[in-house]
Parts: structure tokens; C-alpha cells; sequence
């Protein structure tokens, strides 16, 4: 995970382009989306909603070098704050709102998901790497037990009738703005932090950066963007289950992470498009899926633990 | 009061467990510095190899009968000892030197490799298998208590072993050793301790306590499944970290108290629905006020 710090460049010219190409391509690929067939069209929101997940996950378990094990959890709590507000909202207000419900009900989710990050974040991320695991391994717990108590939104059966708001255009737009978030992020003066607290968080602090604030960062903001995939997520299956968001959730998003390659967003972006798609092409053999991924793991971590889809990393490009 | 007592005998028999399956995780902690995830499988290993064992023993031995379990009880402690010595070999082994993430994200995927593969239908299969009776089942009835035989034999059981552990680690070679091993590997490797050996000692012992845990769970479980030890798991690691990690009286301390506070929120009614959130609850406000834990000594990271 040792990467040059190389100095910032001041434009971050590669990541707009990445911006711009992402949203031109959300907003062309969704004038066409009545000409999919409605399975092609759900497969493409789902690589959407992944990507939004693996490459702010990256930004807590790549570029900044933790491991968090809770990024369906977040996505919980996204999903379910979303689909609450357009529930309760959009029967009382005009259809020409429709936009603004989705937008406002979406930060919402992304906010108070952000907000549990931060509850959890900063118990865990004072201490080493190790607790930050655990600690979110039981954070996916506790909230499948609230919401499975939580009459409002449905307790053990779920939350139903949720309004079909997610189209093409608002998942590619926000991944792209996800993508460029990021990556904007890391390759900013304050965001080589970030590398910094990943390669040596003794040596970080030696140099004026605090480890634990970058950690917390990083942790809110990936806490954020899976909230909004959760929003998305909600609006996209129409159908919330408490058991929806279990561990293997998070797991299916580590593994694009580490497949990709760890703070490599290119190949995060890669990966998970390719393990939305594997398991659609596969799925005679989807019972041998998750002990593919678990040798993948081990695999992986031992002969490349940078990743399969990497490749060198440009000067001061988009990482 | 008698509630009061009832619980206690309760809670002390699941602490019992949880302190055992938490030994298993601190002592890999004292001597490697990571988090063995794939602890909580073996024990799984533990409770399905007494599965399978037991037809094989109940032809010679009719079950249930104490000699019977303890053969049993022997074999599969035994065969986990194997297991996890193999899992250290293959796949810890090889990253000793490299970034702690690395070990812990191995350690996680041995653990779904040996979980997902224990549910193919041509393993284990995920459905629940009744546990075989190994011992005879006899409620004691004792000024209003109820006192289930398991439950003695658990608690029992898991005095035994501490005791067992305890003289281990104190006074035997090996145990010095694996206190050097924990203490400073290099300056322990300098004294002419082979460290390999030593690590590889520490996985068997863990497994075997392990292995012993899973029985007892499943004694005590209506029936075993591959993802049995998932949860037992989880809360013996907290058990450990509430203790302080890589201390051992600290795990035997932090999995009675974990067991004994889980089994009083469960008896309150307003609280138990929210049983399984309780153990988290505690590992975080443990971690913001004494993450070295109860027993255990705070450390400064040196370069």
C-alpha cells in the first residue's frame, strides 16, 4: 500500500473528466433506458448502487488503510431513512415534486447514515485497526435487531410499497459525482492524509497529521455515500428486509474492494461492475459463489494484495 | 430473589462458554497480534466432529454415558487441534511478515471458506442436525432453583480447563515459552525458542478449548448448524476485549460477566428483544472509556 506521495496537482483534471464523462453518460444512457428490457435495466441500476458502495468503501478500507465490515448497515440506515420520508411525503405533495422528495428523502438517508458512522466511528477509530472490524461486524447486527423492533418501518416484515423513484440517470449521475468525490478527495492537499494515517499512522502523526481525525473522515464520508446507495437501493427493489442488509451484504463490497485492488478506485469501479455481472452469468453455480469469494480472499491477499485490476498509478492522475 | 439466583445459574453457564471460546481468541492474540476470525469455526468443527464421532463411540460405549463423552470430547478437541494448526501453517504462516490488514483480511476469508463450504449440501449441508444426547439429562431441584445437569457440567467443565490452562501457561516449558513468544517474539527467537513451534502450539491449544466449547454449546443448543459458532464467536471476542486482550484471566473474567449481563437483559422484559444488541453495546462504551479492558495494561505503539 506504499504509494509515492507525490504532490498534488492543483486541477484534479482527471477527475472532472471523470465527472463529466460519468454524468454525460448517466443522462445519454437514460434517454434510452425504455428500450432495455426491464431485467437489463435492473442490472445496470444494480452495478450503479455498487459502485456508489465499493468505491466509498475504498476510501475507508483503501485509501485509508482500515476495515470496516458495516458497509451494509450504513446502507440500512440510508435505505431505510429514504424510504421512510418519500413514504410519509410523496402522498402529500404534487407528483411534480417527485425530484425534489427523492433528492431530499436520499441526503437524508446519506446524513443520518453519516451520523451513525460518526457514533461509530469515533469508539472504534481511536484505537488500531483490528477493533474498527469487529466493532462494525456488530454495528450490521444491531441494526437489523432495531429495525426488527421498529414498527414504523415495517419490524421483521419489512418495509413495502416503497415509490419506484431510482432511474439510470440518478444512479450513474451519483456514482460519477461518488467516483469524483473521492477521488477529488484523496488527490486534494488534505486528502494525502488519508495515504499518509494507510502506510504509517505513527509516522502521520509525526508530521502534524491527527490519524484518528483523517480515520473519522474517511469513515463519515464512505458512511454518506452508502446511505445514498441505500436510498437508491430502496427506491430501486421497492422492498426493504431487515435481513436484506446482513454481513454478507458487506462482504459481497469488501471483496469488489479487494478484488479491485485496495485505494485503486479505478479497479474498485472495475470490480464491482464485474461481480454485479458474474453472478447474473453464473447463476447455475451461485451456490458455489461465496466459497469462490472466500478463496478469492485468500488468494488474493496472499500473492496480490494490490489487487487484480490494477495497473501503475499515474503521476498525480485520477488514482 | 429466586429470578435473581435462577439467572445467575443461567448466566454463568453461557459466561462459562463465552470465557472458554475467548481464551482461545486472546491466546492467539498474545503471540500473533491479530484476530483470529476462524476461531469461531472451529468450534463449529468441534460440536459437528462429536456428531459424527458419537454413532462410531455409542457402538462400543452405549451414550449417553460419561466415559463415552469424554472419548468424544477427547477426539474432536483433538482433531480442532489438528485444524488449527493447519490454518495457522497455510494461511497465516506465509503473512507473518507482512501488513497486520493483510493477516486479518485472510483470517476473515478462512473464516467464510470454512463456513460456506460446511453449507454445500456435499458437506455438512445448512441445515440444523440434532445434537446426539452424550450425557444423561437430570434437572436438579433446589429451593426453588431449577439446576439443569448441562448447565453443572458446563461450569464444571469450564473450571477444569482454566485450572488446567492456568498450569499450563505457569508452569510448564511450553508455557513460559509462550509468554516469552507473547511478551517479544525476536528477543524470545534469541533464547533459542522456536517460535514456530510455539504459534503452532498456541492455534492447537485455542482449537482444542475451542473444539471442548463447541460441545458444550451444543449440549445446551437445540441443534448444530455450520453457522453456529458465528454468534458465540462474536461475543467471546468481546468477552476478550472487555477482559483485555491477550490477558487470560481477563477473557475467563470478561466471558462470565458478558454471559451473566446477557442472561439478566434477557430475563427483563423490555430489554430482551434487544438481547443481541446488548454485547456490541458494551464492546463500545468499553472501547471509549477502557479499551485496554478490564484486566489488561494500556500500551503506547513504539517505532
Amino acid at each position: 500500500m506504499s504509494s509515492p506521495l507525490s504532490p498534488a496537482t492543483p486541477t484534479c483534471a482527471g477527475a472532472k473528466r471523470w465527472l463529466i464523462a460519468g454524468i454525460i453518460l448517466a443522462v445519454v444512457v437514460s434517454q434510452f433506458s425504455a428500450q432495455f428490457n426491464r431485467y437489463h435495466l435492473g442490472i445496470l441500476v444494480d452495478i450503479g448502487i455498487n459502485i456508489i458502495l465499493a468505491v466509498s468503501l475504498n476510501l475507508i478500507n483503501g485509501h485509508t488503510g482500515q476495515f470496516s465490515l458495516g458497509h451494509a448497515g450504513f446502507m440500512a440506515v440510508g435505505g431505510y431513512t429514504a424510504a421512510k420520508i418519500s413514504l410519509v411525503a410523496s402522498p402529500m405533495l404534487p407528483p411534480a415534486l417527485q425530484p425534489v422528495i427523492f433528492l431530499v428523502a436520499l441526503l437524508a438517508g446519506g446524513g443520518l447514515s453519516a451520523m451513525t458512522g460518526l457514533a461509530v466511528g469515533v469508539p472504534s477509530l481511536r484505537l488500531r485497526g483490528d477493533y474498527l472490524a469487529i466493532v462494525t461486524l456488530g454495528f450490521g447486527e444491531i441494526i437489523r435487531v432495531v429495525v426488527q423492533n421498529m414498527e414504523s418501518v415495517g419490524a421483521a416484515s419489512g418495509l413495502k410499497g416503497i415509490p419506484k423513484y431510482t432511474s439510470l440517470g440518478w444512479t450513474f449521475a451519483l456514482a460519477a459525482i461518488t467516483i469524483y468525490f473521492v477521488t477529488a478527495l484523496v488527490n486534494s492537499t488534505y486528502g494525502r492524509g488519508f495515504i499518509a494515517v494507510s502506510d504509517d499512522e505513527v509516522a502521520a502523526s509525526s508530521m502534524g497529521i491527527n490519524p484518528v481525525r483523517y480515520k473519522v473522515t474517511a469513515f463519515v464520508t464512505g458512511a454518506f455515500f452508502a446511505g445514498i446507495a441505500g436510498g437508491l437501493y430502496a427506491h430501486h427493489k421497492q422492498f426493504l428486509s431487515p435481513t436484506g442488509f446482513d454481513f454478507l451484504k458487506s462482504i459481497d463490497i469488501v471483496v469488489m474492494v479487494i478484488l479491485g485492488g485496495m485505494g485503486r478506485t479505478a479497479g474498485v469501479v472495475v470490480a464491482a461492475i464485474l461481480l454485479t455481472l458474474l453472478p447474473e452469468v453464473l447463476r447455475q453455480f451461485s451456490e458455489y459463489r461465496m466459497i469462490i469469494y472466500s478463496l478469492l480472499i485468500i488468494v488474493l491477499m496472499m500473492a496480490r494484495p494490490q489487487g487484480l485490476f490494477t495497473w501503475k498509478r499515474k503521476k498525480g492522475g485520477a488514482a | 430473589m429466586d429470578w435473581l439466583l435462577q439467572q445467575l445459574i443461567n448466566g454463568l453457564a453461557l459466561g462459562s462458554i463465552y470465557a472458554l471460546i475467548a481464551l482461545g481468541y486472546t491466546m492467539v492474540y498474545g503471540v500473533l497480534r491479530f484476530i483470529n476470525f476462524a476461531h469461531a469455526d472451529v468450534l463449529m468443527l468441534g460440536a459437528y466432529a462429536a456428531y459424527f464421532i458419537a454413532p462410531a463411540v455409542s457402538t462400543v460405549l452405549p451414550l449417553p454415558s460419561l466415559t463415552g463423552t469424554l472419548i468424544i470430547v477427547l477426539l474432536s478437541a483433538m482433531i480442532c487441534a489438528g485444524i488449527g494448526m493447519l490454518i495457522e501453517i497455510l494461511a497465516y504462516r506465509p503473512l507473518r511478515q507482512r501488513p497486520r490488514l493483510t493477516v486479518l483480511i485472510t483470517a476473515i476469508g478462512v473464516s467464510l471458506f470454512i463456513e460456506f463450504t460446511c453449507q454445500h449440501k456435499a458437506v455438512f449441508g445448512a441445515d440444523t442436525k440434532p445434537f446426539p444426547q452424550l450425557l444423561p439429562v437430570h434437572d436438579f431441584h433446589l429451593a426453588g432453583l431449577v439446576i439443569g445437569s448441562n448447565d453443572l457440567v458446563v461450569v464444571v467443565t469450564t473450571l477444569l480447563l482454566l485450572v488446567g490452562l492456568w498450569f499450563i501457561v505457569q508452569r510448564t516449558k511450553m508455557g513460559t515459552a509462550m509468554r516469552a513468544v507473547s511478551y517479544n517474539q525476536q528477543a524470545a527467537a534469541l533464547m533459542g525458542i522456536n517460535i514456530n513451534r510455539i504459534i503452532s502450539f498456541t492455534f492447537g491449544l485455542g482449537s482444542a478449548l475451542a473444539a471442548i466449547a463447541g460441545i458444550l454449546y451444543a449440549l445446551k443448543a437445540p441443534g448444530i448448524d455450520p453457522l453456529m459458532g458465528v454468534q458465540p464467536g462474536l461475543r467471546a471476542f468481546i468477552a476478550a476485549v472487555l477482559g483485555g486482550i491477550g490477558n487470560l484471566p481477563g477473557a475467563a473474567l470478561g466471558g462470565l460477566l458478558l454471559g451473566l449481563l446477557e442472561t439478566f437483559a434477557g430475563g427483563i422484559s423490555g430489554l430482551s428483544n434487544y438481547r443481541d444488541g446488548i454485547a456490541f453495546a458494551i464492546l463500545i462504551l468499553i472501547l471509549l472509556f477502557k479499551p485496554a479492558g478490564l484486566l489488561g495494561k494500556a500500551t503506547v505503539e513504539k517505532v
